[in-house]
């Protein structure tokens, strides 16, 4: 390991705070779809430099980065295919004016 | 070699502080646009740092799917649905203030767990893997959730486009 493996993890703690705070404060459904991208990845280089460092299995971490990458592929797909349709009935992408089920 | 390994060591921590910002530009950003293009950033940086930990397969597949498949989609969405030229007001809701400090009190809390626990490290760190291991790790061990994964890639294909499509028949 060229640095320490705990610069790596808060390292990733940072992105993952960074995203939970754009996932809870954005109004735009596409700025939220990119904040959960933000978290995935945070988890992302964790499971990628435990695979380097820890003395348990080492293609574990990397083969499940792979899984996150395919899973955040299709979330993304299905979330922006919802958008577009969304936004075809209701011409907006701001959250708070989305209150179809409300009531 | 001993000032190559030193520009190496802190070329990544610029690495990480330069995809650190691009993460805080992503969140805070008022036009969607800037706050794509800071993510297209942070997931370069974020390949770079899997070609530094000795990962290249990953680092490629995080450009070819991220960079060039989910985030195209992103910005195509992202244009479809917004006016680019006119900035919007009011991009954040209410939440600002709580949610800044409630993420700024998980990353503290985090930080301090990660350093108060005792990681099984191996010294020297393991052997790079090659995209041969992995490949023989997904087609032995995970063979059933790498078959799993393609179930569910189709299943979104197919929703995305029933989702999306115009007409009801």
């Amino acid at each position: 390991m060229i640095i320490p493996l705990e610069h790596l993890l808060v390292f990733g703690a940072f992105l993952f705070a960074a995203g939970i705070y754009g996932a809870l404060t954005r109004r735009n459904i596409l700025g939220i779809l990119l904040s959960i991208e933000l978290i995935l990845n945070a988890v992302n280089v964790n499971l990628v430099a435990f695979s380097r460092s820890t003395s348990l299995s080492p293609e574990t971490g990397q083969i499940f980065a792979l899984f996150v990458m395919a899973l955040a592929a299709a979330a993304a797909v299905v979330g922006l295919a919802i958008v577009l349709a969304l936004f075809r009935i209701r011409k907006t992408v701001w959250t708070d004016e989305i209150n179809l089920l409300k009531w | 070699m001993e000032t190559l390994a030193f520009l190496f060591q802190w070329g990544l921590y610029a690495l990480l502080a330069v995809t650190a910002v691009a993460a805080v530009g992503v969140v805070t950003l008022a036009n969607i646009f800037h706050a794509a293009l800071c993510l297209v950033a942070v997931l370069i940086g974020v390949a770079a740092v899997y070609a530094a930990l000795s990962a290249g397969f990953l680092a490629a597949v995080q450009i070819l799917i991220y960079v060039g498949a989910i985030m195209t989609l992103v910005i195509f969405a992202i244009m479809l649905t917004e006016r680019i030229a006119t900035p919007a007001s009011g991009t954040a809701n209410r939440l600002v203030f709580p949610a800044a400090l409630g993420s700024l009190v998980l990353f503290i809390v985090l930080s301090r767990l990660i350093f108060s626990t005792a990681w099984p490290l191996r010294p020297g760190g393991n052997a790079p893997l090659t995209a041969e291991d992995l490949g023989r790790a997904l087609m032995g061990p995970y063979a059933l959730p790498f078959e799993v994964i393609s179930v569910v890639l189709v299943a979104a294909l197919v929703g995305a486009l029933v989702i999306a499509r115009k007409d009801r028949p």
